[in-house]
Order: C-alpha cells, then structure tokens, then sequence
C-alpha cells in the first residue's frame, strides 16, 4: 500500500471522529433522552443532542478537548507496509492538528511543554492487531482526558469482588467523567494488561469485535450502574451509563487486577480502510 | 426556574438563584484552568478585574479568533482555588462535574453553574473571542476573553445558600449501592 494513502486516511477518519458520533453512539443517546424521568437529566442530554447535530452540521469538533490521538490498527497478515507506519499516522494527525483543527493536547509531561500538534514521544499510541487478509483497517478512537482522568487501576485481593470496584470508582469519580458514560472494564492478566483490556474493551463496545464477553452480566451490571441514580453530569438521574463491556485475561492465582476505562458520552471513532488500490473510510 | 443574567454580576443576582434553576449568561465572561488559577495564587492578581465575573472552566479551541469548540473542563482540578476567585470578586463559576470539596468557600457570594461537558460545538455558537491574555500559556490554558450571547444552558448546581447537587446525587448513589 501507498503511504500517502494511509496519511490520507488517517486525516480522514480523526476528522469523521471529531465531528460526527457513530449513529449507535447516538441511537443510545436519544433512548436515554425518551426514557430520562428527572426533568434537569433531560435538559443535559437534550444539550448532548443538540451540540451533536451542530458539529457535524458546522463539521466542527462535537468537544474542544479533542482528545490525544488512539487508534486502533488491524494490520493484514499478507499487507505489504513499506514505509514506518507510525510515522505514516504521525503525518497524519499533525495535518489533522491543523486542517480539523483539532486543540493541542500533548505536552511533555515533565516539563508540560506543549508540542504544538499533537504528536510526541508515545503519541500518537497504536493499538496494534494482527488479521487475516491484505489490508490495513485503521480506526481514529481520540481520547479526552475528563474520562481518562476518572479511569482507575487496582490490584485487588483475589477475595475482592471486581465489579464491586468498578462500581464503587463510578460513585467515586463518575460523575466528573461527562456521564452518561460508557464503561470499558479489564479484569485479569497483570498490572499492565487489564488497563489495555479495558481500553480494547471501549474499542470493540460497538459490537464489532472479538474477544471473551458475557453479554447477560453486561446487561444487568449495566442495569446496577444506572441504578445508581448519578446521571448525566452528575446531577442526579436515571441515565449514569449507555454502555458496559467487560473483557477478561487468566491471571496468577495471587492476583486480582481490575482496570475500569471510563468514556464520556462523546465515544467518538472512525474507521477506514487502506489497501494497494487506495482507501475508502467506512 | 429560569434567569436571563448579564454580567458584571452582583450578590443579589447570585442570591437570587437556586440549586436546580437554569440559567442564560449574556456579556463578558473569561476563561481559567489549571495555569491561570496558579498564576492568580503565585502573583495575587491577574489581568483582568475579576469583580463581578464569572469565571469559566474551559480550554477553548479556538482559530483565528474565531470559537471553534468550547465546553467545560473538570472543575475539580480548581477547587483548590475557589478561595482565592470568590475573594477576588467571582460571583460565577462556571464548569462540570462541581467543586464539591470546596464548597464552602462559596460563602454566599457566588454560585457555581454547570454547563452540559463535551457541548463545545454548542457553545460556540453563543460565544465570541474579545480578547486573550497570557497567550503564551498555550490555546488551551490562556486567559480568553469572550462575549457570551444567551450561554446556556447553565445548571444552578451550587447554590449560595450551601445546596449542592452533585453531593446530594453523590450520596444517594453511596446509599444505592449498600443497598444493591
């Protein structure tokens, strides 16, 4: 494949990210909105829905804190990539930076210097799959630190109780992180796995993806986070989560890790695809 | 209940409202996170008079001076300072997710209002740039000045007379999840 193909996607599909929400994205927003029985809960999310048909009306960023730069690449076993692919998608979101705009989020974080476009030492992070196939898929999943912020990690005696955790950090810090939140929940593996099961867990919530998961547990703790009663920004109502999806790992038999990647309603992503004949985004 | 305000805003405004209302903010308002709340500690002032102000919680995007996106950042982060901006005169802050830890620093001067987080498309049709200062702080961390046209809506989310929505949900998510 081209490189200047992928540089090309990679523009493409932060600026579809930025500006328009993935229509399930916005199919569980309106539910919320219809079902929503305390009146200050309703007026949040029929804010949430007006900014969201203003930004892909004006293709303007659906939120100024326009993330650092995530994506997601499914990488064909038989794809010939003669060129660095990080540096490809760098290229990509520094034209991103200035063309979307998008605000400069990456500092050093030592000296908290700015670096002006969003790419840096680790940035933009890859998350990097092996697929069947010839092709690259590439997936802008830009992520804002208000709901990164409130994510939490606990190496949790294996007597503990997970979900008890993660809806405890919900209590805790959920209402900080703009509910109604989608929650990504890593349980298992070590100390750094569950944090990227959680993080893959938010990247395949939509259903497309693989990956161990009970849907039935997920329904009803989904059902004990909106008990809660938080809602949306914290105000109190019935709308504190639209998403749960929990992703396990083996871990030591001493061991209990639970990561919990919280998400704002804004769950922006994108997808294309890029192959020797070019790229088309989804 | 609903208010129309236009700032420079005074106590009795601020008295006037209560957790739950919704409000509309017209006139000048200004930018503050994380660098321009220390620099307001380090130096004991800023550029700007802050009497009658409402300050707001957000790191704009902005592009040749024009509002491209500009919700709220985490308020929590300021808390620290509430102190300081309702001495120095602020009658509103504006922001998400509340100053809980400092509420009682509101001290019946000042209100803290919740605009909805992650609106910044939103907002920016209701928000224009006059000015900046410490622009060498970065887009995100400047002290913009900005013209705010019926900015809402604002949630009353801290009220002057101590109500506090964010902890009465607080506590009865504490009190649901004892008992699920």
């Amino acid at each position: 494949m081209k490189r200047a193909d992928l540089v090309e996607a990679t523009v493409a599909v932060l600026a579809r990210a930025e500006t328009s929400l993935p229509g399930w994205v916005i199919d569980r927003i309106e539910e919320a909105a219809r079902t929503e029985t305390n009146p200050l809960a309703e007026s949040q999310l029929e804010a949430i829905l007006e900014n969201v048909a203003i930004a892909a009306q004006d293709q303007i960023p659906i939120c100024q804190d326009t993330g650092l730069p995530v994506f997601h690449l499914e990488l064909g076993r038989d794809a010939n990539v003669p060129f660095d692919l990080r540096k490809a998608v760098a290229e990509g979101v520094r034209r991103a930076t200035d063309e979307v705009p998008l605000r400069p989020n990456a500092v050093d974080p030592l000296t908290r210097i700015n670096t002006g476009d969003n790419t840096g030492p680790g940035m933009p992070d890859l998350v990097l799959d092996l697929v069947d196939g010839d092709a690259l898929r590439i997936t802008a999943f830009p992520k804002g630190a208000g709901s990164e912020n409130m994510s939490l990690l606990a190496m949790l005696n294996p007597a503990d109780d997970p979900l008890e955790f993660v809806l405890e950090t919900i209590v805790e810090r959920g209402g900080m992180a703009c509910p109604p939140l989608f929650v990504g929940v890593g349980i298992g593996g070590t100390f750094d796995l569950a944090p990227r099961l959680a993080k893959r867990a938010l990247l395949e919530m939509s259903g497309s993806g693989s990956g161990s998961s009970d849907a039935g547990l997920e329904r009803d703790f989904l059902a004990r986070i909106n008990d809660l009663g938080i809602g949306p920004m914290g105000l109190g109502g019935d709308t504190t989560a639209l998403g749960v999806k929990i992703l396990t790992a083996c871990c030591h038999t001493a061991s209990l890790p639970v990561a919990v990647n919280l998400q704002c309603w804004a769950n922006r992503s994108a997808s294309a695809t890029v192959g020797d004949e070019g790229w088309n985004i989804d | 209940m609903e208010h129309r305000l236009t700032t420079p805003l005074t106590t009795d405004d601020v008295r006037r409202l209560h957790a739950g209302d919704l409000v509309w903010i017209s006139g000048t308002i200004y930018t503050a996170r994380d660098k321009v709340h220390a620099i307001l500690r380090s130096k004991g002032r800023l550029p700007v008079g802050l009497d009658g102000a409402a300050l707001y919680h957000c790191g704009p995007l902005i592009r040749d001076d024009l509002v491209i996106s500009a919700g709220p950042t985490t308020s929590s982060r300021m808390a620290r300072y509430t102190k300081e901006v309702v001495d120095k005169g602020v009658k509103a802050i504006i922001g998400k997710g509340g100053i809980s830890k400092a509420a009682g620093n509101l001290r019946s001067q000042a209100v803290y209002l919740a605009y909805p987080g992650g609106c910044g498309a939103l907002a920016s049709r209701h928000l224009k740039v006059i000015g900046v200062h410490l622009a060498e702080l970065g887009m995100a961390e400047a002290l913009w000045v900005l013209e705010a046209q019926e900015f809402g809506p604002l949630v009353v989310a801290m009220d002057s007379s101590g109500r506090d929505l964010y902890q009465e949900a607080r506590r009865s998510a504490e009190a649901n999840l004892k008992r699920s």
